[in-house]
C-alpha cells in the first residue's frame, strides 16, 4: 500500500484536531489535555527535526531549550503571581502572565542559548556532537537543581495557567486551542524553510560536506543557524508544557527527554514534515494506555522502535510510504 | 591570451617523514587545460587538495586572478571562482538531479539564507541550474534521484554542478574516472569546448584523453613536478620516460 504524503500530513493534522472536539461533546476534558500534551511533544520534535532530519545533526541535549522555555515561564509566572521583582541586572521586571511575553522571552532565550552552545558543539560532528550536546544538557539540568530560588529540585508551581487575549486557557479545548494553532503556525513555516534554499543548502551539507563547500556553502554557518531555530521552536514548546502542567521542574532538562525527543522523531520518520507529530501522538497513546497497565511501558515502547529502526528506517511515514526517509 | 588565473608558489607539504609536495609551482592561463599526470602517489590528489582549499600547505600559496587565496576556506575559494569536481562523485543521493545542480546555483548566487520562498520554485536558481544540465546532456534526467544516476551519469552531474558556479577555474580530479571508452570520448569532447570558458587543472590517468586535451602537460613524482611542457615536449622528455611513461610503455 502507498500513500501520499500529503494525504498522511492532512489526515494527522485533521485527526489531531477532531479528537478533542470529541472529546469535548462526550465530556471528557482529560482526553484534551492528552492530546494537548502530544501537541506540545510534537512541537518540540518538530524544532528538534530541523537539525536532526535536515542537518543531520543529532543532538542529544535539545532538552535544554525545552527546559529553557520552561523555566521562562516559570521564573516569569513566579514574580507575576508572588508580586516580587525580578532583577535581570540592566532592568527590573515585575514577571508577567501573559503567554505572548512568555512565548517571546522563552523563544529569544533559547536562540541565544543554541547559539552559544551551537558555536561550540558544531566543530564536532558524530559521535562527539552527541557527547557535547548531552554535556550541555546535564549542565542545565544541575544548575537547575541547585537553583534553590526557583525551588532547585522541587521547580516551580504556578497556580492559574498564564493567560492569553480574549481567552481562558484554564478551559482545557481553549489551551488546546492555543497549542495547536502553533503547531500548525510552525508545521507550515517549517515546510517552508525546508524548500528554500537556506532548507536545500543544509540538507545538502547534511549529505556531503565536501559537496556544499565545493559551491561556496559554509557548512558551520548554515547548520549554526538550523540549530538556532530548531532551539527557539523546542524552547517555545517548553513555555507551552510548563503552562500544561502549571509546574516546571528540572526534569525538564533531564537527557531522558532528550532521548524521548529523538525517540518521537524516529517513530515518525526522520526529516519528515508530519514525522515528530505522529511520533508525539504515538508515544503519548502508549504512555497513557500501556502506561495505565505496567509501570514498565517503556519495555513495549522499546521493541517498537526497535522494530521501526530494524523493518522501516523511514519511520511510521516511511513504511506508509513505501519511501525510506533521511538516513541519519 | 597568456594571462595566469591559478597559480601556486613554491607549495611543500609534509606528512611526517613523507614529503607529499614538494616546492610544487604550476600555473593555469586563459583558455588552456593544464594536465597534472604522475604515477599512483605521486601527490596529485594532496596538491588539488591545497589549491582548493582541504589541506593547508606547510610553505607557498595559492593565487586566483593574482589574488593570495592560500588562507581561504573552501567555501571562500568557491564563492572567489574556483569549480572543483571530486574524483569520487560527492553528490546529494538522496536529492534529485535538478536539486544537485540548483544547490550549485544556490552557491553561485549566495542564497543559502533565504528561508522563504521554495529553491525550486524560484526562477533564478533554477533557470542556472537547467542550463547547465542541459550543457552537459541531463536535462531529460531532471527528475532522477541521484543515487539512481549511472556512474557516467553522475561524472556529468558533477561537472553540471560546477559549471552552475560559472567559475574563473576548473580543478577537476581524473573526470574521466570510471567512464567506459564511448563515455570518456564525449567528456574529452565536451571539456575541449569548456576550456574557452574557463581554464581547467585536469588531473587524470586516462593517457588518450590527457594527450588529446592538454595544452601544456607537467609530470608529479613523488611530490616533485619534474617536466613542464606541450604534450609532444612531455613525450620526448627522457626523464619523464624513465620515471613515469616508461612503465607502461
Amino acid at each position: 500500500m502507498r500513500v501520499d504524503e500529503r494525504m498522511i500530513n492532512t489526515v494527522v493534522i485533521a485527526g489531531l484536531l477532531a479528537l478533542p472536539l470529541y472529546a469535548l461533546a462526550v465530556d471528557e476534558p482529560f482526553t484534551i489535555t492528552l492530546v494537548t500534551r502530544a501537541v506540545i511533544l510534537a512541537l518540540a520534535a518538530v524544532g528538534l527535526n530541523i537539525v536532526l532530519g535536515i542537518g543531520g545533526m543529532v543532538s542529544f541535549g535539545h532538552a535544554v531549550f525545552f527546559g529553557i522555555g520552561g523555566y521562562a515561564m516559570g521564573i516569569l509566572a513566579y514574580h507575576a503571581q508572588t508580586f516580587t521583582v525580578l532583577d535581570l541586572g540592566l532592568f527590573t521586571t515585575g514577571g508577567t502572565k501573559m503567554m505572548p511575553v512568555i512565548w517571546l522571552v522563552a523563544m529569544v532565550v533559547s536562540a541565544v542559548v543554541a547559539l552559544l552552545i551551537g558555536v561550540l558543539s558544531l566543530r564536532t560532528s558524530g559521535v562527539y556532537f552527541i557527547m557535547i550536546t548531552l554535556a550541555f544538557g546535564q549542565m542545565f539540568f544541575y544548575f537547575a537543581i541547585s537553583w534553590a530560588q526557583y525551588g532547585g529540585e522541587d521547580g516551580v508551581s504556578i497556580y492559574v495557567r498564564n493567560s492569553f487575549p480574549g481567552l481562558n486557557t484554564l478551559v482545557p479545548i481553549q489551551f488546546f486551542g492555543v497549542c495547536f494553532v502553533l503547531l500548525c503556525v510552525v508545521l507550515f513555516l517549517v515546510a517552508q524553510l525546508q524548500a528554500s534554499p537556506f532548507g536545500l543548502a543544509l540538507n545538502g551539507t547534511r549529505q556531503s560536506e565536501a559537496r556544499a563547500q565545493a559551491v561556496g556553502l559554509n557548512p558551520m554557518r548554515l547548520k549554526l543557524l538550523a540549530f538556532v531555530i530548531s532551539g527557539a521552536v523546542t524552547g517555545l514548546a517548553g513555555a507551552l508544557f510548563a503552562d500544561l502542567n502549571r509546574f516546571v521542574s528540572p526534569s525538564m532538562f533531564s537527557w531522558q527527554l532528550s532521548g524521548e525527543l529523538i525517540v518521537l522523531i524516529i517513530i515518525g520518520g526522520v526529516g519528515r514534515l508530519i514525522g515528530p507529530v505522529i511520533g508525539a501522538s504515538v508515544f503519548v497513546t502508549l504512555e497513557h494506555f500501556l502506561g495505565g497497565l505496567t509501570d514498565f511501558w517503556h519495555v513495549y515502547l522499546g521493541v517498537i522502535l526497535l522494530c521501526i529502526v530494524l523493518f522501516g528506517r523511514g519511520g511510521i511515514i516511511g513504511l506508509l510510504t513505501g519511501q525510506e526517509g533521511a538516513h541519519v | 591570451m597568456s594571462d595566469v588565473v591559478l597559480e601556486t608558489r613554491g607549495l611543500v607539504k609534509r606528512f611526517g617523514a613523507l614529503t607529499a609536495t614538494d616546492d610544487v609551482s604550476i600555473d593555469l592561463r586563459t583558455g588552456e587545460i593544464h594536465a597534472v599526470i604522475g604515477p599512483n602517489g605521486a601527490g596529485k590528489s594532496t596538491l588539488i587538495q591545497q589549491i582548493c582549499g582541504g589541506l593547508v600547505p606547510d610553505v607557498g600559496q595559492v593565487f586566483l586572478q593574482g589574488r593570495d587565496v592560500s588562507g581561504l576556506s573552501t567555501a571562500a575559494r568557491a564563492q572567489a571562482g574556483l569549480g572543483r569536481t571530486f574524483q569520487i562523485s560527492a553528490l546529494c543521493m538522496e536529492d534529485g538531479v535538478l536539486e544537485n545542480a540548483v544547490l550549485g546555483a544556490i552557491g553561485a548566487q549566495g542564497a543559502s539564507w533565504r528561508c522563504w520562498r521554495g529553491a525550486l520554485r524560484t526562477e533564478g536558481l533554477v533557470a542556472r541550474a537547467e542550463a547547465a544540465l542541459a550543457r552537459v546532456g541531463l536535462a531529460d534526467q531532471r527528475e532522477v534521484r541521484c543515487a539512481n544516476l549511472s556512474h557516467g551519469q553522475r561524472r556529468q552531474l558533477e561537472v553540471a554542478v560546477a559549471l552552475t558556479l560559472e567559475p574563473k577555474a576548473f580543478v577537476m580530479d581524473e573526470p574521466m574516472a570510471g567512464l567506459g571508452a564511448e563515455g570518456s570520448k564525449e567528456m574529452t569532447a565536451f571539456l575541449d569546448g569548456l576550456r574557452s570558458e574557463a581554464p581547467i587543472l585536469l588531473v587524470e590517468h586516462d593517457m588518450d584523453a590527457v594527450f588529446a586535451l592538454a595544452d601544456r602537460i607537467s609530470v608529479l613524482v613523488y611530490g616533485k613536478i619534474i617536466a613542464t611542457g606541450t604534450a609532444d615536449e612531455i613525450r620526448a622528455s627522457a626523464a619523464v620516460r624513465d620515471a613515469y611513461l616508461g612503465e607502461e610503455a
